[in-house]
């Protein structure tokens, strides 16, 4: 038994609103720097086509390959921590209750915290003469400065990342958790399952769906980050703590070359799309394996 | 295969409180025979989930002792236990292949490869699963994940009771059936202790040797079905089981009949002076209860006879409800397709002395002399 589709081409009007807000908001700012892309721009009249000459000489920048290779390192150590820990962690908080919400309360407060304002905290927190956290690190005998030494400095940016993002992670896994029903964990009693079993055969995967749009946010928060690192490092000591975002403005309003700057957004923009397809693609096959939820 | 007993047994979801009363489950002393299908039966609330998590460990008790073959296993987790339990929702390892979920409980207790093997195969054959479990488990309709919740609880081979917990809720009614008459078969054969939690009266009674009626967290009456049709021990079980329930109405005792309404019921002269004795002694209401299928209509001249009003009729199919007025009290009568009743009709009734019960406070009186 089929039922016919009914075709009418004027539903087309109905997506005109649609199209007009995405071409005002996205594509036509959009354009623009993909005109400064393809424009050598001398002056406000001079103006020369170049084709894709920005492009090959950012593609061929090792600044650049530096810097990118900085953020993937990055966003991998980000996320091998982030979402791992974030996990445990909601797996240890309380249900339900008082202390549940004391919790709850607790692990939000550094999600309201501005982006700057996070870095100013680690900056002064972290510092070797004067910062809590710094001058007990040297206290114990571990010789730590993070504005001299490029482990230091990525220990310090890591840190502060997991400090401020984990806790997105758990909100979201512990959110997961609490919608599992009491019957599970039951049968799980019954059927003797250890506490590893029941995290590997009930939570995690009925957690697959929050970890997914977790990995995905992230995933492209981290590959975006900039002004954390810019507050408490300012990329260095060197370049070692120089990420994409931060090689970019330096590029755009540093050095105002429009032109390659323009090109490498393009680029920019097309690596996390392509990422963040990979990673969706990818979990969203996983559940299919294992058939909707 | 066990016997299971529980003494004393009673529990509160907040601490020990001070009165019987305030218990969720009030004290409790029972014994379940080894091999029988049980069914407890009572309105949301009636503590019958709370007695099923008592016996399989899900649920410490406040006081008392759950003795499985005579070892009080009270103090043991569910897994140390050997009882099966199948949810109101069916629980699928939503990752693991059909054959895997069976294999579940028996791989958590490192049964050697070989054996898992045979005994997932025996259960799968017997719950009609065979071609099945290479499939996944997660993509199943309701019925199959309940069935492979039921086989992981058969898998293991010193299973001794299966406790179900309303398990036919979310499946689809035509299968219900089938569903219901497997697990019956399955009880038969497997000779298993089966405890059956429902809300659905014609399930427990279709399902169980035994009945066991609760509410407000008392155990009300245990019997056969035939028993809690026929003698209600006390007026919720007159109630809750039959549709309709039995019908209540009040009245006092007069030599050997109830008067109801000012009209003459003749009963059994003993069940009549006893019921007088307690009403006196205990203070408590006296009700006569009948059930609508057994109240009779009057042969001409019968000097028994009373006449009722009919005020409403219900035309069931293959026979009718009428709902009668007996002075100022309403009464239902099962009447057979012929009968020509109407509303507004009189109609002249007879109430059996052997289908008659007295109740005095809730309590049936017994027919017979104690």
């Amino acid at each position: 038994m089929s039922v016919e589709k009914p075709t009418n081409q004027r539903a087309w009007f109905l997506v005109l609103p649609v199209l007009c807000v995405v071409a005002l908001s996205a594509v036509i700012p959009l354009m623009t720097v993909v005109n400064y892309s393809v424009q050598d721009i001398l002056g406000p009249e001079q103006r020369l086509f170049v084709g894709t000459e920005w492009y090959r000489k950012v593609l061929h920048d090792p600044e650049l390959h530096g810097a990118l290779l900085r953020q993937l390192v990055f966003s991998g150590a980000v996320l091998a921590i982030e979402v791992p820990l974030g996990v445990v962690l909601a797996l240890g908080m309380p249900l339900r209750g008082l202390r549940a919400s004391v919790c709850l309360v607790l692990l939000a407060l550094p999600l309201l915290v501005p982006w700057n304002v996070v870095g100013t905290i680690w900056q002064v927190f972290a510092r070797s003469d004067i910062g809590l956290g710094g001058v007990l690190v040297n206290a114990i005998g571990v010789p730590y400065n993070y504005t001299a030494r490029a482990f230091d400095a990525w220990i310090t940016v890591l840190a502060m990342d997991v400090w401020h993002w984990t806790p997105l992670v758990t909100l979201l896994s512990y959110a997961g958790l609490q919608a599992i029903p009491p019957a599970f964990y039951q049968a799980a009693r019954i059927d003797g399952a250890s506490s590893w079993a029941v995290f590997r055969h009930i939570e995690l995967p009925k957690l697959r769906g929050v970890l997914t749009i977790a990995v995905l946010l992230r995933f492209m928060d981290s590959f975006m980050i900039y002004t954390e690192p810019f507050v408490l490092t300012g990329g260095g000591p060197g370049n070692a703590t120089t990420f994409l975002s931060q090689y970019l403005t330096r590029l755009a309003v540093g050095q105002f070359d429009l032109g390659p700057a323009a090109a490498f957004s393009l680029i920019y923009f097309l690596v996390i799309l392509l990422f963040s397809y990979v990673f969706y693609t990818a979990m969203n096959a996983a559940s299919a394996r294992s058939g909707p939820r | 295969m066990a016997q299971i007993e529980l003494r004393g047994v009673a529990h509160a979801y907040a601490g020990r409180p001070s009165s019987d009363e305030a218990y969720a489950l009030k004290p409790l002393d029972l014994v379940w025979d080894h091999g029988r299908a049980y069914a407890l039966l009572g309105p949301s609330g009636c503590g019958k989930t709370t007695l099923l998590n008592i016996i399989s460990g899900l649920l410490q008790p406040t006081t008392g002792a759950v003795l499985i073959d005579g070892v009080d296993v009270t103090a043991r987790a569910p897994e140390q236990r050997n009882i099966a339990q199948v949810f109101q929702f069916p629980v699928v390892y939503d990752t693991m292949s059909v054959f895997d979920n069976l294999a579940f409980p028996l791989r958590n207790r490192r049964v050697d490869r070989g054996e898992i093997k045979k005994r997932v195969e025996e259960v799968a054959a017997l719950l009609e699963l065979t071609s099945d479990l290479g499939r996944r488990a997660s993509g199943l309709s309701a019925d199959m994940k309940q069935t492979i919740s039921l086989g992981r609880g058969l898998v293991r081979k010193d299973v001794a009771a299966i406790l179900l917990d309303e398990p036919l809720t979310v499946i689809d009614p035509h299968v219900k059936w089938l569903l219901r008459r497997k697990l019956k078969q399955i009880q038969g054969e497997l000779e298993v202790t089966l405890v059956y939690v429902t809300h659905d009266q014609v399930e427990a009674l279709t399902l169980a040797d035994q009945v066991v009626v609760m509410n407000g967290g008392r155990v009300v009456q245990q019997g056969t079905p035939q028993e809690l049709f026929e003698r209600p021990a006390h007026t919720f079980v007159g109630y809750f089981i039959g549709s309709p329930g039995m019908s209540f109405l009040p009245c006092s005792i007069e030599g050997s009949a109830a008067v109801v309404e000012g009209r003459r019921v003749p009963l059994d002269a003993g069940a009549c002076a006893r019921a007088h004795a307690e009403a006196r002694a205990s203070g408590g209401e006296l009700l006569l209860g009948v059930r609508p299928e057994f109240v009779a209509l009057a042969a001409e001249g019968d000097p028994s006879a009373v006449e009722v009003e009919v005020t409403a009729v219900e035309d069931l199919g293959r026979h009718l409800i009428a709902t009668a007025r007996l002075g100022e009290r309403a009464l239902k009568i099962k009447l057979p397709e012929t009968a020509r009743a109407r509303a507004g009709d009189p109609l002249r009734i007879v109430f059996p002395p052997a289908w008659t019960t007295l109740y005095v406070g809730g309590r049936a009186v017994p027919r017979e002399e104690p």
